[in-house]
């Protein structure tokens, strides 16, 4: 780069819009002029499925916490637009960055529940195999997993591969400085990745509007020159449409997006935190009223894509994921002290064998 | 890749190198041996880096493996783990020591952890090359020794060459392990120049080294204080004491074998390193030595050491640095006829 020339990235930088992109109003009514294409019917099901799916799922999670089956569990209730309609648009070699949060996306993108929930459950702080899927693993430091999106789609760009890295984040998670120093690396390197934020009210229990004084999230992207949008993140078309065209520019090497998904976070923080201190029943209705799993079922409805019949078909088949999932979480899960030291370095030390050792005769 | 492989050129092994020519040899040979190795960081594609350590790198090996990034930390050190996820092997320089504490939680919480975390699925072959250390006049900031920050941490390994030698063995030792490394360089150490072998060695990453063997006392250092430690060795012969000196190369995970071993032979050691003493580095080594070889001490171990102050500035630091005399005293301390040590004679 010469003295003369600007930013990397100059060429990307409008200001996203004021109002969020919906393709499909709270009622379940088309919306048009938004300037996304509307995906077909059978996509649209599909998501409907999914997130059917993910809200059985979640529902589980959360009765398992409350049996004492998992350590804690952030719900993704509410969120489940944005977490299906984003993994959705991943090809099959794109990769997934989740955070705590992120449950149904994770299990959306087909890792076993029981897998997924190892981190929450506490057995061990991963229980799958990110290479299996293209699933990282969920970041609890939050917008860290950021640097990590940007520096493997990086790689993947170095070696001439098209894949691209989606990276979920939180509106509390924009204000971490891993946050900006992603953003702006991703746009100097034109990475690419793909930055979805949920804005879900709240992060625990400080507000967005004490998070930032920006128009919205999405209106940061021109400060990096990168291209932003800013979407309805109830509207599970919205979603899938934005991320998949972000991912597919990324891949054909246009660069790093930001995207905002303005939702709602309806559950508290976890099972072990308490809403009523921070914010209102009200608030919390009127958001049930913007249901993202209704707005498809009266959508696809009114379209004649879901009958009775179909809709009793996804609600049984969710109801068997979740009793699998109940069946196989009530066994306890094998430990072995071993594995507190078999990982720690490629072949492990010596002082790390001797502890080992003690460890396993005091269990013994 | 764009990039193919290229032969090193052919060198004499005789000709005296600096440590910081025999760093860039060392980048300079893996980048030809491993296409999956990068080299990134602030001013160190043009420039060369601050200490010229990548000197001429981005112009013989092209922006796809030797590239500058923004100036930030955190990001250098979180990319370089995306980039190891996805196969990669990248060496990232901070640009002085005290500069990488915003990276410090990349390097702590995910860097450090991921292998374990993953049950050994993620590698992170990452090496993090930060110079560090005083005595070269740098202002607030640039002269920290934060080596036990990083040698606190689980999982990672924290090395630093004493030599130019072992500076380029164990920086290609560094690149090819599958374990993250914090390769420390000490940088009042960048231009002593001595002949190098340009030699693999997988050992000089995980065991000390005896620089000059001796029978009546063993000190222990790192870094620049190899160099101090051996300057003592060399007074302490004069005044009648066959002085032992260790060159510990890895800090974490710790070589138990080769510094016990030399202190029940000699039943006499004294700790060395620039880092303040109060949990230092110094600590640890002290404790070790006293669980395993209680029976064959003649004295209490000793620490000779920066005091606990933050880093000076560059007027005053000879007074915080750990010098040959100051380790001859602490050598006549070592209870030779039974002397009591008081508390308040102790370094």
């Amino acid at each position: 780069m010469t003295a003369t020339e600007t930013f990397a990235g100059s060429s990307a930088g409008a200001l996203p819009s004021d109002e969020p992109l919906a393709l499909i109003a709270a009622d379940g009514s088309p919306v048009e002029g938004s300037g996304l294409r509307r995906p077909a019917d059978d996509v649209v099901l599909d998501l409907y499925s999914a997130m059917v799916l993910g809200r059985r799922f979640d529902a589980q999670a959360t009765a398992l916490t409350k049996q004492g089956r998992l350590a804690v569990y952030p719900s993704s209730r509410g969120q489940e637009a944005c977490q299906v309609g984003a993994v959705r648009a991943l090809q099959e070699r794109d990769w997934l960055f989740p955070t705590y949060r992120d449950s149904v996306a994770i299990v959306t993108r087909g890792v076993d529940p029981v897998a997924a929930l190892t981190l929450l459950r506490g057995n061990w702080h991963l229980g799958y195999d990110p290479y299996e899927l293209q699933v990282a693993p969920q970041c609890t430091p939050l917008a860290t997993n950021c640097c990590h999106a940007v520096g493997f789609a990086r790689a993947a760009a170095l070696k001439g591969e098209s894949t691209a890295a989606l990276v979920m984040m939180g509106d509390g998670a924009t204000s971490e400085g891993d946050a900006h120093e992603a953003l702006n690396f991703a746009a100097v390197w034109r990475a690419p990745v793909v930055f979805l934020v949920q804005t879900n009210g709240y992060a625990i229990s400080v507000p967005t509007n004490k998070q930032s004084a920006a128009r919205t999230f999405a209106h940061k992207g021109i400060g990096y020159g990168m291209s932003a949008q800013y979407v309805d993140g109830n509207d599970a078309a919205a979603v899938t449409v934005a991320v998949g065209d972000a991912l597919e520019h990324a891949r054909r090497g246009g660069g790093p997006t930001l995207i905002e998904a303005h939702t709602y976070r309806i559950e508290a923080h976890t099972n072990a935190d308490d809403a009523s201190r921070y914010r209102s029943n009200d608030e919390v209705l009127l958001w049930l009223a913007r249901d993202p799993v209704d707005r498809l079922d009266h959508y696809l409805s009114a379209r004649g894509s879901l009958d009775t019949f179909a809709r009793q078909a996804i609600a049984d088949h969710a109801e068997s994921f979740a009793e699998s999932f109940r069946q196989r979480m009530s066994v306890d899960p094998e430990l072995d002290t071993e594995d507190l030291f078999r990982h720690v370095y490629a072949d492990p030390p010596e002082h790390l064998r001797r502890q080992a050792r003690r460890v396993a005769a005091d269990a013994a | 890749m764009t990039e193919t492989t290229r032969e090193a050129p052919a060198r004499s092994t005789d000709e005296p190198v600096s440590m910081a020519g025999a760093l860039n040899l060392a980048l300079t040979d893996a980048l030809s041996a491993d296409e999956r190795v990068v080299v990134y960081g602030e001013d160190v594609g043009p420039l060369g880096g601050v200490f010229r350590v990548t000197d001429g790198l981005a112009s013989r090996f092209g922006e796809t493996r030797v590239f500058d990034t923004p100036l930030a930390e955190a990001a250098i050190v979180g990319t370089a783990i995306g980039m190891a996820m996805n196969g990669m092997r990248p060496v990232v320089e901070i640009q002085f020591d005290a500069f990488a504490y915003p990276a410090f939680e990349q390097i702590t919480s995910h860097l450090a952890k991921l292998r374990n975390r993953s049950r050994g699925r993620i590698e992170m072959p990452v090496v993090i090359r930060i110079p560090y250390g005083g005595g070269i006049g740098g202002v607030e900031h640039h002269s920290d020794s934060s080596e036990v920050f990083y040698a606190h941490t689980a999982g990672l390994r924290v090395v630093t060459p004493g030599t130019p030698d072992d500076a380029y063995t164990m920086l290609r030792a560094a690149i090819d392990s599958p374990d993250p490394v914090i390769f420390l360089e000490p940088k009042r150490q960048y231009w002593a120049k001595a002949p190098i072998a340009r030699r693999l060695d997988a050992r000089s990453l995980t065991h000390a080294v005896v620089r000059r063997p001796g029978s009546a006392v063993t000190l222990i250092s790192y870094g620049a204080m190899a160099t101090t430690a051996l300057e003592v060795a060399e007074a302490g012969a004069r005044l009648g004491y066959d002085v032992e000196v260790i060159d510990l190369r890895t800090l974490a995970p710790f070589d138990d074998a080769t510094v016990s071993e030399s202190v029940r032979r000699t039943g006499r050691a004294i700790v060395v390193h620039e880092a303040s003493g109060f949990c230092g580095y110094g600590a640890e080594v002290a404790a070790r030595l006293t669980e395993s070889c209680f029976h064959y001490l003649e004295a209490p171990i000793l620490r000779v050491t920066g005091l606990d102050i933050p880093y000076p500035p560059p007027m005053l630091e000879s007074h915080h640095l750990p010098s040959v005399d100051r380790v001859l005293d602490a050598i006549e301390r070592l209870q030779w006829d039974d002397h009591v040590v008081l508390p308040d004679e102790m370094g």
